[in-house]
């Protein structure tokens, strides 16, 4: 595999054939702001929160090929902006209160907002949807109230556990996660899949009872660092 | 005075909560009718349904900001319950009474210090601009920044138990979600020396204040009524996060004592009555007419049979001997009692820092899951019922809350009725004085009108004047 250099925000990249800006930009260690996107998991590109500026052009990070030369622009007042009108929407469209939700302190959409300096959600309506609660699994839950519909519980699903527990339904603005039966208990979902675990909902709609707050306020991953403080912790080669 | 009149005291001041007094007044300009109207509803009894059992005592203390850790605490004793934990952890029931009495203590300090000390330096007819906590600040600064550090000192203790100083997280179903760490203990043990002394000279400042205006707190809304609080098991002394019901009458015999608090509906009862979001509680074996009563730190002072920290238990002591040994009808005296009640926390608070198993590691207990969880506690204001039911998905279904102030519903009524009739009826011209004197009956229950009434927002106080045919003649508001 042969290797060439590109920049990001002025920085001079080293990059592998194949690989995407963002994965390039992750090794070494420059964040790339993301929700659908995880690690071990197929990149989607679907949240856009990742858009930068390629060749003039607005890419997302996540699926995009970097290419030999090419001037990358990542955390620009621009497409900060941007960033941050996507999130703005995210908060709109679902019903994310913070304050009551165990997620909080964990939660990848609320650090997202801190990151980029997201004060307080008042641009665009509310769209106050009302969805129940599915508590019918003995030990999962699931408040779509607060999905944001990234897609990751669909493929960590299918292609980690070998299972799609998860699928989308509805098109446009009525697209939504469901599960692949009548409600949870009606699935074969194990609060020990991969599409459970902590790491793969971004925000609190996969619950996994019995939980709760038992996490301390002050040893939550984003009580002390920034999202993307782990990236951005590594060494560059 | 030839026309019936109705007077509004609206917005009520210095008080939790949004509230408003209405006095009827009749042809001659005297009292008919006095009451105390809590107009704003809350709902969380309603929307708390269908969440899970964990998530419970983070929502419902958003009720208050005031005691937010009451509620957290009474939901999640009713969660321990459900999860079918009877016995916490050691380390686990000691966090939850640390936190509560670091947030007893510092809600008892604002209200007496920040709410109630403006009229009780300055008087209650003192002009309306010198009564506010600035005021008190600028006149004795010493006592304005002991009030602010021992607040502060109150809230350090919720933060370090709970995460925060306002809706932490500390308690879960089954335990506690940490210890507390030794350089934290040792921070707060820096400062329990100036602490204790201030609550020893701020129940000095409320027992003189009680003593040396005696014959007007005896005669300042005072009647008698029942009490009830939580007793601890067994003896019955002042156990403000746990124990058993005991409900006094006013002439001091039990009228029952050590009722398991998951009984409480067989010996309570709720009236509703259609002038007030606020419902009237009484005693089922008394009825309504005669079964009303108060809670709070006054009627903890009567119910309880002793303090188990001794400079406390000899406040109380000399407390009750005011009366003989009876109980203690005059509501001003509650400042009184309060003030006993900080030093308590203080005692407590020593005990609990100085003891090993708040570093424990064992923070979660487990059991069989039931149905229904009732956790009663003693809130800053008095006693405090939280009962839920949930399903077999771990929803909620039913969650009735009844909370000090709605205890204290028709006490708070007879206080206004009786300081308007004193101060109020014969008279052609209100004055900013007398209305004072009303929010001042009021205030002395420290009453929070948004958590009894699960309604949002602050509380100011009005006063509105309405002649016989009900046309408003006059209105007041602070």
């Amino acid at each position: 595999m042969t290797g060439f250099t590109f920049t990001i925000d002025g920085v001079e990249v080293a990059a592998k054939d194949g690989q995407t800006i963002m994965e390039a930009a992750d090794a070494a260690g420059i964040y790339i702001p993301r929700l659908c996107d995880h690690e071990g998991l197929r990149h989607q590109g679907s949240c856009r929160v990742c858009t930068v500026k390629a060749g003039g052009r607005s890419v997302a990070a996540c699926t995009q090929p970097a290419q030999a030369g090419q001037a990358v622009e990542n955390e620009t007042p621009h497409i900060t902006k941007l960033r941050r009108d996507l999130v703005e929407m995210l908060f709109h469209e679902g019903n994310h209160l913070c304050p009551i939700c165990e997620a909080s302190g964990n939660c990848e959409l609320q650090a997202m907002a801190y990151r980029l300096d997201m004060t307080q959600p008042t641009k665009f309506p509310y769209l106050d949807p009302c969805r129940a609660l599915d508590a019918s699994h003995p030990d999962i839950a699931l408040d779509t109230n607060r999905c944001i519909t990234c897609g990751r519980c669909i493929r960590a699903s299918q292609e980690i556990d070998g299972k799609g527990v998860f699928g989308y339904v509805g098109r446009g603005i009525n697209r939504r996660v469901a599960v692949n039966g009548a409600d949870l208990s009606d699935t074969d979902a194990e609060v020990t899949d991969f599409a459970i675990s902590k790491e793969v909902c971004p925000v609190g709609c996969i619950i996994r009872k019995g939980e709760g707050f038992s996490i301390p306020i002050g040893e939550r991953e984003f009580d002390k660092s920034l999202i993307g403080h782990k990236i951005e912790g590594k060494k560059r080669d | 005075m030839t026309e019936p009149r109705l007077i509004e005291i609206s917005p009520l001041t210095r008080v939790e909560g949004h509230g408003k007094v209405t006095i009827h007044l009749d042809a001659e300009g005297q009292v008919d009718e006095a009451r105390l109207h809590i107009v704003e509803f809350r709902g969380f009894e309603r929307f708390i349904r269908g969440r899970l059992l964990w998530e419970v005592p983070v929502i419902v203390q958003r009720l208050c900001g005031i005691c937010p850790v009451s509620h957290h605490l009474a939901a999640a004793k009713a969660m321990d319950m459900i999860c079918g934990v009877d016995q916490l952890p050691p380390t686990a029931e000691k966090m939850r009474r640390l936190m509560h009495y670091g947030q007893v203590m510092q809600s008892h300090v604002l209200h007496f210090f920040h709410l109630a000390a403006p009229d009780l330096l300055f008087g209650f007819g003192a002009p309306a601009e010198k009564r506010n906590i600035f005021e008190v600040l600028k006149d004795q600064p010493e006592l304005g920044r002991r009030a602010i550090m021992m607040r502060k000192f109150g809230q350090d203790i919720i933060e370090a138990t709970a995460g925060k100083k306002i809706h932490g997280t500390g308690a879960i179903p089954g335990g506690i979600n940490k210890n507390l760490s030794i350089e934290t203990r040792d921070a707060l043990l820096a400062q329990l020396t100036d602490m204790e002394t201030w609550a020893q000279d701020a129940l000095a400042l409320a027992r003189n204040y009680t003593l040396d205006n005696a014959e007007m707190v005896r005669g300042f809304a005072a009647f008698p009524s029942h009490y009830l609080s939580l007793v601890r098991g067994g003896d019955g002394a002042l156990d403000l996060y746990d124990g058993n019901l005991r409900a006094l009458s006013a002439d001091g015999d039990m009228i029952f004592d050590q009722l398991d608090t998951r009984r409480y509906h067989e010996a309570l009862v709720e009236d509703v009555r259609s002038w007030s979001y606020m419902k009237f509680p009484f005693f089922k074996a008394l009825g309504p007419e005669e079964g009303w009563y108060r809670v709070g730190p006054l009627a903890r002072m009567n119910t309880a049979s002793f303090i188990d920290t001794p400079q406390a238990d000899a406040a109380r002591t000399e407390l009750m001997e005011t009366n003989h040994g009876l109980p203690q009808h005059a509501v001003l005296a509650n400042h009184w009692a309060r003030m006993i009640e900080v030093l308590h926390c203080i005692e407590k608070i020593r005990d609990l820092l100085h003891d090993p198993d708040l570093q424990g590691t064992d923070l979660r207990g487990t059991g069989e899951r039931r149905q229904e969880g009732i956790g009663v506690l003693e809130a800053p204001r008095g006693n405090l019922i939280h009962h839920y039911q949930v399903d077999e998905n771990d929803q909620v279904t039913y969650c009735n809350l009844i909370v000090s102030t709605t205890h204290n519903n028709e006490g708070l009524n007879r206080a206004v009725r009786d300081v308007a009739e004193k101060h109020i009826s014969g008279q052609s011209q209100i004055t900013e004085g007398m209305l004072n004197h009303v929010e001042v009956a009021i205030r002395a229950y420290d009453p929070c009108l948004s958590c009894a009434t699960h309604a949002l927002g602050q509380m100011p106080l009005q006063v509105e004047l309405f002649d016989a045919a009900g046309a408003l003649l006059d209105r007041k508001a602070n």
